[in-house]
């Protein structure tokens, strides 16, 4: 596992293309993290009762978990997860072999939607950090 | 994996405490998480069975102050010590920058102890690293019982069973009171950083080749 380094132009390139695709559409948190559990980039509403530390900590620990649940069935991955919430919701999809996109929306935005955003996002954000590196 | 963010200056690095299962590892954290100022450290997180037993992880983010410009920032994870929850353990390790090795130091945990190690190395080969290549430190707790009646193992039996290979520093540690808990984290942040700063901060040119 490589060390990331971030640079500012190309995480300023993939904060704009996360609000771009998913703020502007309604979405009002998205952390971008890596499976280690750092945040990468956090974008949306500035919430202070949302602990993202914390957060993306455990994201990482969700989606290393249910890798290897897909594991014992059989499959390589999840590519994506999805947990669903009375008013907020969570949609996490891998980006590359090392990031995770993780997307936090409320019930006035469509899964549809996000999901569809999402899947474009993480090509163009893979691109950005080469190979998800 | 420490990651390097340079639009922030921040450097985040992962400290694991590995170790057999009620060795004292969250003892350390909640030392660590009562004893420090709360400009230094952020929430703990700990994800436990009902008997207190750690399921998933602890997380303890710290602030270390400054180096070169750049923000330190550690990120302190427990791992699940029972040999059961080997898949989370090996998670948890997922981009370790540095280890500390808590040993119990009851001598009937004498064997959960070698084979606590020996799990912990076979768990980073599969991520491919080589213990030998990490900054690791070794803490030998419960030394508060050595004067007890219960029978405890001697630092050079632990010496002996554990750090032969290794040949790190050691700490004495009684976690519960609070006795080397601060030693061990001070000496192994220092050597993580350290390993993270002189693979990148340190040296411009491969930094700038990374980055390209």
């Amino acid at each position: 596992m490589a060390d990331l380094v971030l640079t500012g132009p190309a995480l300023e390139k993939a904060r704009s293309q996360i609000n771009e695709a998913l703020i502007e559409a309604g979405v009002h948190t998205v952390l971008l993290i890596d499976q280690a559990g750092n945040v990468v980039a956090s974008c949306g509403k500035n919430r202070k009762d949302l602990d993202v530390t914390s957060l993306a900590a455990l994201a990482a620990a969700n989606f290393g978990a249910t890798s290897q649940m897909a594991k014992l069935i059989g499959e390589d991955d999840f590519s994506l997860l999805f947990h669903k919430g009375k008013r907020d919701s969570i949609h996490f999809a891998k980006v590359g072999n090392e990031l995770i996109l993780v997307t936090i929306f409320g019930d006035e935005v469509s899964l549809g939607l996000v999901r569809l955003r999402v899947a474009e996002l993480t090509g163009s954000i893979e691109k950005i950090f080469g190979q998800g590196n | 994996m420490a990651l390097i963010d340079l639009s922030k200056r921040e450097v985040h690095c992962k400290i694991v405490y590995y170790g057999p299962g009620r060795c004292g590892k969250t003892t350390n954290l909640l030392y660590i998480y009562n004893s420090m100022n709360s400009n230094a450290k952020g929430k703990l997180l700990t994800i436990e069975t009902k008997g207190d037993r750690t399921l998933f992880f602890d997380l303890l983010p710290l602030n270390l102050g400054k180096i070169n410009g750049f923000d330190i920032r550690i990120q302190l994870y427990t791992v699940p010590g029972q040999a059961i929850y080997e898949a989370t353990r090996k998670l948890v390790l997922k981009g370790v920058d540095g280890l500390v090795f808590v040993a119990d130091s009851l001598r009937v945990r004498r064997n959960k102890n070698i084979e606590s190690l020996n799990d912990l190395i076979i768990n980073l080969k599969e991520y491919n690293i080589d213990i030998e290549s990490l900054p690791v430190v070794l803490q030998y707790n419960k030394r508060d019982l050595a004067n007890s009646p219960i029978p405890t193992l001697t630092i050079e039996e632990l010496e002996g069973d554990l750090n032969t290979r290794l040949g790190v520093k050691t700490f004495e540690a009684a976690a519960t009171k609070g006795i080397g808990v601060f030693e061990t984290l001070k000496n192994i942040s220092k050597k993580t950083v350290r390993y993270v700063a002189t693979k990148h901060l340190l040296n411009p040119q491969k930094q700038m080749e990374k980055v390209l």
